[in-house]
């Protein structure tokens, strides 16, 4: 109900939208303390009546892990065991899908909380955000089993994990942007609830979780634009991080970088364009 | 933009309009496939040199002026489609005006629904928080509160279950608590009154009244016309999304109810404008929709008017877009007032409904009802909820003819329900004579 998200002693003016965009950062911080709560209810909502319930989160890498070193590791004998082909798509696979479970669950999360949306007012990005910040705590916690398989394989990280900080906050700039951009779309059209996974697996090759980049062979201008992918960098670069081994120059870390701002920004933008018709259409 | 002087007002209300495309559900509720089909058509329509057919649209709220001072509680009334519910989604900033604006001086809080955001997985203590939140209260707020509020929902017990657990009763006594808890200079409610048993709306009203006495603004819609008669102490009657009379609450509230909800034909309804569903619930699915009531008399006529203990049919008109092995359909008899009389529940039906329109008939061999004016709302459900209409068709019952009493007194003295009676003639009890002494 009430509209704490301003001042009680300011006039505030209704009337339709001008053309520009306003972000409304000032409104998203005060509604701080809901994104909170919101990310709290995702957390505890999300593993109900489940019976593996939070296994789920580290689950889903070490499978990937199986899968990936079973086809390609030993089918396609890409990678001989010394560069511990299981540990390069472990790696690969906690951050992917810290990212491709942040951007499905927020491209749903409008049209999963329309109800709300028709009803109260509050600052519609809270609700496609709250799902990237839930992912982090799954994110921990597959990244503490990434650890201790990581030691049964007698590979130990350095002080340059702390790389993995920046590398991490690039994919969840570009979660937020596209995950955003989707949940606007989503209210308007919902073939985005098939064309996301489906989009997602693409992406997937697209970013070396299962190869590593060096791998490829790529040559320019292929090469530019792969490393626009903005998760081609954050897996390369988070990989390095825990692994060593080869990591991407800093033109490829700017390259993607650019392409995660590009989305954060183009996402949001379009999100906030887009909301004002939000309650009339979902 | 208009000079806005008048600084004692908390709301001000200039030309405020909003236009809803007909079609529009179709087209933004479908998927990418249907828009790219409709911009081929008109694209088609361009290159033969011809003008695309225009979308039709209707205003929900056509541009409306008016004021409601600092502590001043306004009533607003109109029937369904009518744009209540549009100016205050408007107010609330949930959608926005096409045309004009609204200045508002203070924190608003709007309250279209209880219990939003609740989330049955959650316990009562965590609810309680993110339904706060939501609100808009700060997370201190609600921890100096929280105590009080589950006092206040009387719910301490379950507090730590979860609210999928509670029964209904307790679930809207929660629900309300949170919201009634605020503390907003600016309130706005919709309709919170048309939920809950006699004691939950007590409940409601007296803590509205008491925000009105800390000097809350108030804007209140209601098809409960006590309510607004008790509470507002201005009224505003909206009529087709325009402003109809703007006045004292016993003036204004007496004017509605005696123009009734005036249709063409008394005792039918047409249901299949979109102007009728603008204050519809989003989560019903709209797959099988009311397209039509009538109210038939015992000569299947239709009819607007019925005498005491008749016999009443009413048929309804539906269509269905979909295919549905099961329907369950209720009719909610309520007086003019709000107060639900009774229901007629079809149960769970074992159905076999195939894209199409079809009828479906109910009858009241008896009509147990006094004379008065009555609303029956319409609401249908599959296993999932999809229709529901609030006020769909209006009927008056008539008492013997010849007797002219205001309905509205006789209410006072023979209740609202006629109930099958049979009384016997007085008979003495005990002795059956006086005892006499014989000698």
């Amino acid at each position: 109900m009430a509209v704490a998200y301003r001042d009680s002693s300011d006039i505030h003016v209704i009337r339709p939208a001008a053309h520009w965009v306003d972000l409304g950062a000032g409104e998203l911080w005060r509604g701080r303390e809901l994104l909170y709560f919101l990310t709290v209810r995702d957390l505890k909502v999300r593993y109900k009546q489940t019976f593996l319930g939070i296994v789920w989160a580290v689950l889903q890498p070490v499978m990937y892990m199986i899968v990936f070193t079973l086809f390609f590791g030993r089918l396609v004998g890409l990678y001989s065991p010394s560069q511990k082909y299981a540990l390069l798509t472990l790696t690969g696979s906690v951050i992917w899908l810290f990212f491709a479970n942040s951007v499905t669950l927020s491209s749903s999360s409008l049209v999963g909380s329309s109800n709300l949306i028709t009803k109260v007012y509050f600052p519609r990005l809270l609700s496609a955000s709250s799902p990237v910040f839930a992912g982090l705590v799954d994110l921990a916690l597959s990244s503490g089993v990434m650890l201790v398989i990581m030691a049964g394989y007698d590979t130990f990280p350095t002080w340059r994990m702390v790389v993995a900080v920046p590398f991490l906050l690039l994919a969840i700039g570009a979660a937020l942007g596209v995950g955003a951009w989707l949940a606007a779309l989503n209210v308007k059209y919902r073939d985005v609830r098939f064309a996301v996974p489906f989009l997602l697996q693409l992406w997937l090759f697209a970013s070396s979780v299962f190869y590593t980049f060096a791998a490829l062979h790529l040559h320019n201008p292929w090469r530019t634009v792969y490393w626009l992918n903005p998760m081609a960098a954050v897996v390369e670069g988070w990989r390095w991080a825990w692994l060593g081994g080869p990591h991407p120059t800093y033109a490829e870390v700017g390259l993607g970088t650019l392409g995660g701002a590009v989305a954060l920004v183009a996402g949001i933008v379009y999100f906030r364009r887009k909301e004002r018709e939000f309650a009339d259409i979902v | 933009m208009s000079s806005l002087t008048s600084s004692d007002a908390a709301i001000e209300v200039r030309d405020l309009a909003k236009r809803y495309r007909l079609g529009q559900a179709e087209v933004l509720h479908g998927s990418l496939r249907d828009a790219v089909a409709d911009a081929a058509a008109r694209a088609l329509h361009l290159a033969r040199g011809r003008r695309p057919p225009k979308r039709e649209a209707i205003w929900a709220l056509d541009h409306v002026t008016f004021d409601v001072g600092r502590g001043e509680v306004l009533g607003i009334v109109g029937r369904n489609g009518a744009g209540k519910t549009t100016l205050l989604k408007i107010l609330s900033r949930i959608t926005e005006p096409t045309h004009g604006e609204a200045r508002i001086r203070g924190r608003v809080g709007s309250l279209l629904e209880v219990g939003t955001g609740f989330h049955g997985d959650l316990t009562g203590r965590e609810n309680i928080f993110l339904n706060g939140a939501i609100l808009g209260m700060r997370r201190r707020e609600i921890q100096a509160k929280f105590d009080e509020i589950v006092a206040f929902a009387d719910v301490e017990r379950f507090i730590d279950t979860p609210v999928k657990r509670y029964s209904s009763g307790m679930y809207l006594r929660l629900a309300f608590a949170v919201a009634a808890h605020l503390e907003p200079e600016i309130l706005i409610v919709d309709e919170v009154l048309a939920v809950g048993d006699a004691a939950f709306q007590r409940k409601c009203l007296g803590k509205m009244s008491e925000a009105s006495g800390e000097g809350r603004t108030v804007l209140l819609v209601s098809h409960n016309m006590s309510a607004i008669m008790q509470l507002a102490k201005k009224c505003l009657w909206l009529d087709s999304g325009k402003v109809r009379a703007l006045g004292a609450p016993n003036e204004i509230v007496t004017a509605y109810l005696s123009e009734g909800h005036v249709s063409e034909q008394p005792g039918f309804a047409d249901l299949r404008g979109p102007a009728i569903r603008v204050g519809v619930p989003k989560q019903t699915q709209k797959e099988i929709l009311f397209e039509s009531v009538r109210l038939l008399d015992v000569g299947e006529r239709t009819s607007g008017v019925f005498f005491e203990g008749e016999p009443m049919r009413i048929e309804l008109g539906l269509r269905s877009n979909v295919r549905a092995s099961r329907l369950e359909v209720l009719c909610k008899f309520s007086t003019l007032e709000g107060t639900l009389v009774f229901t007629l529940a079809s149960g769970a039906m074992e159905v076999d409904i195939e894209p199409g329109a079809f009828a479906l008939p109910v009858e009241i061999p008896r009509l147990p009802l006094r004379r008065g004016n009555y609303l029956i709302d319409l609401y249908m459900l599959t296993s999932l909820p999809q229709d529901d209409i609030r006020g769909a068709v209006e009927f008056e019952v008539a008492g013997p003819q010849g007797v002219v009493t205001d309905p509205r007194r006789v209410r006072d003295y023979l209740g609202v329900v006629d109930v099958e009676q049979s009384w016997g003639l007085p008979e003495r009890v005990g002795e059956s004579s006086p005892a006499t002494i014989t000698g």
